[in-house]
């Protein structure tokens, strides 16, 4: 309700309602970190297990990875109009710069700054914070270079390239560990471990879900805020208008190819920090995690979240990351107990997905939190008197 | 007179069909000028030459002591060369305000960096823009729509708000394609005022594409007409509604001879 509110009241935005949604949500996410950290071995065994069940700490973390991925190709998808079918490549880009420039893959060389892992450990070990910088400019730099000759393409034609490359992408990684006897991505082997997020002197381990929670939080924050603030200046506008009208848009001095070069890098820039964060969640990076799935997921985050909404974005790839990690297996082992069937549930997956994605553009074409404006167009036809009945 | 548009012998072919015939044309400064001529003439053509939608197979077209002949769309738009379509193409789904504010693109400056952060020369820019864009939606006498989606707008508002949109350009020259179409005789006569008040308050140059012969002759200081690609005649209204061969590209021969 109050999401709605605001997205309505967003040309009369005054600053104080945005600062309460900060604080809100600085709130929310310091008191789901405290209770992961602090309180939960103090909880009676039926609640932790409930967790452990039906909300892990790690398919919370998983969640906000895909948020952050979520939103940058929502920027490219719902705010340029742009169909990215291969968004998996930037994430991938992502997560092996987390794999040069933060572990001991490069064993070569003994480079340290900023991390904290040992010095006597040899690669290159950055910081988290840097190494992240790095990753999504590599991937915002690869975006680019796919972008620039690609972008002149229709819509249909930019999605089967943007396909390709996301499946040569990976492949490449897959089968990198001897490109001219040079060992990019150590192929199928995968590099692991990944170095442990040094923050405020303390080394986040596979453990240390709390914290790393907490990080990921700010990191989509960030990207809500980035979103958003850029929705609302001049190349959001921009984008907006490509996507209702292109000819219409280079008529009114928008250059086109930049502009949506530019949402391509911005999108792949976002991919980039998502991959590095995965690897950190997931303490390394393995070439076959990088498959066409991942561009569907979350594309499909994006059209049942609401396209060009943050919040229903949010929404959706919460959502189905959850069902994705932690929903369905936990379903499945419910049903199973309590009827005792052995139906394999997260292998009906993708099943599940492809019904929900079906179901939800004969019913709520929109998504679940529609932009307003979108809500509009796609219900032009359904009803012209609605049109007319007033604002 | 000098002028500010000038098109020099372009011709335009699709294939083997001639579309626009070495046609010269000129659009002196602050003057008001129409295009003419049956269907299928080659104006709408012709309109797209000038802004760079189309390139011609040959010839130049000058802006303002320059050639923009091979630039882009959106580098011609920017200079100075906006345009209203003939079958409205607004970003619908965008309020009032920000459609006019999209055209206001390229006079921006705030980089994406300044955006993200929010720094106070963008803020600035971006409530200067939103000032003028008002301006802009109240000048074309929509101020009160600011804030509605564009495909909600009635459609002489919507015709009013593309020009708005055009305006925020900053344009020297303003082309108008077929802007009365689907208006009633009041509103058009409305409308010859309203091309007047822009010429006159904004100092710009207007070029139009129009049917409507009464709104064409009360409006225009010179009128060009093109007939099957190819410039038959110019001159001022009294001399065109005078001139055999329009009337017979109009009205056929049989009718010309026997005036």
């Amino acid at each position: 309700m109050a999401i709605s509110l605001k997205r309505k009241n967003k040309k009369q935005k005054n600053p104080a309602s945005a600062r309460q949604w900060a604080i809100s949500l600085t709130v929310i996410s310091i008191g789901i970190w405290a209770f992961f950290t602090y309180l939960f071995d103090k909880t009676p065994d039926a609640v932790q297990s409930w967790f452990q069940v039906w909300m892990p700490p790690s398919t919370i973390n998983e969640s906000l990875v895909w948020v952050i991925c979520a939103l940058g190709l929502n920027i490219v998808v719902g705010y340029a109009g742009l169909l990215d079918l291969g968004f998996v490549a930037f994430w991938a880009f992502g997560g092996y710069a987390a794999g040069w420039f933060m572990s001991g893959f490069f064993n070569q060389v003994n480079i340290h700054f900023g991390s904290m892992s040992a010095k006597t450990i040899p690669g290159i070990h950055l910081s988290f914070w840097l190494v992240m910088i790095i990753a999504a400019l590599i991937a915002g730099f690869f975006g680019i270079i796919i972008g620039a000759p690609t972008l002149r393409l229709k819509s249909d034609y930019l999605a089967l390239v943007t396909l390709g490359f996301g499946e040569i992408i990976p492949q490449v990684f897959t089968n990198g560990e001897n490109i001219g006897g040079f060992n990019l991505s150590n192929g199928t082997k995968g590099i692991s471990p990944v170095d442990a997020i040094g923050v405020f002197g303390k080394r986040l381990g596979p453990f240390d879900l709390g914290w790393k929670f907490l990080i990921y939080f700010f990191l989509a924050a960030c990207m809500v805020f980035v979103s958003l603030r850029i929705r609302g200046g001049r190349l959001g506008r921009a984008w907006l208008a490509i996507r209702e009208d292109e000819l219409a848009a280079s008529m009114m001095g928008v250059p086109l190819m930049r502009t949506k070069l530019t949402a391509y890098a911005v999108g792949a820039f976002s991919g980039g920090i998502g991959g590095a964060v995965y690897a950190t969640h997931v303490n390394g990076i393995f070439a076959e995690r990088f498959n066409f799935s991942i561009s569907i997921i979350l594309l499909a985050m994006v059209v049942l979240g609401g396209m060009g909404n943050v919040w229903g974005v949010i929404i959706g790839a919460l959502l189905m990351a959850w069902i994705n990690a932690t929903g369905l297996p936990a379903i499945g082992d419910t049903f199973n107990n309590t009827f005792h069937t052995e139906i394999n549930f997260p292998s009906y997956n993708f099943l599940l997905f492809g019904g929900i994605l079906v179901l939800m553009m004969l019913f709520k074409r929109d998504g679940l939190l529609p932009e307003a404006r979108l809500k509009m167009i796609s219900h032009e036809n359904d009803d012209e008197a609605s049109n007319t009945g007033g604002h | 007179m000098s002028s500010i548009l000038s098109a020099e012998n372009i011709t335009v072919e699709f294939g083997g069909l001639v579309a626009v015939n070495d046609v010269s044309f000129d659009i002196p400064e602050k003057g008001i000028v129409s295009l003419i001529g049956p269907n299928g003439a080659g104006k709408t053509t012709f309109f797209n030459i000038l802004t760079g939608l189309y390139k011609p197979t040959s010839g130049h077209v000058m802006y303002d002591g320059s050639e923009i002949t091979a630039l882009t769309p959106h580098k011609i738009a920017s200079a100075g060369v906006a345009r209203t379509f003939q079958n409205i193409r607004l970003f619908g789904s965008m309020t009032a305000e920000e459609n006019v504010m999209v055209a206001m693109h390229s006079h921006l400056k705030a980089s994406l960096s300044a955006t993200i952060l929010g720094l106070p020369s963008q803020r600035r820019e971006e409530k200067a823009a939103r000032e003028e864009a008002r301006a802009l939606l109240e000048f074309v006498g929509i101020g009160k729509t600011a804030n509605e989606f564009a495909r909600n707008l009635s459609y002489g508002d919507q015709r009013r708000l593309e020009v708005a949109r055009a305006l925020a350009l900053r344009p020297k020259v303003l082309l108008l394609d077929e802007p009365t179409a689907g208006m009633n005789p009041q509103e058009s006569a409305v409308f010859v005022e309203f091309v007047h008040r822009i010429r006159d308050e904004k100092g710009i140059s207007i070029l139009l594409i129009e049917h409507d012969m009464a709104v064409v002759m009360k409006v225009s200081e010179r009128i060009t007409v093109l007939d099957r690609g190819e410039k038959i005649a110019e001159g001022t209204p009294a001399e065109i509604k005078s001139n055999p061969r329009v009337i017979e590209a109009y009205l056929g021969k049989g009718v010309g001879a026997g005036h």
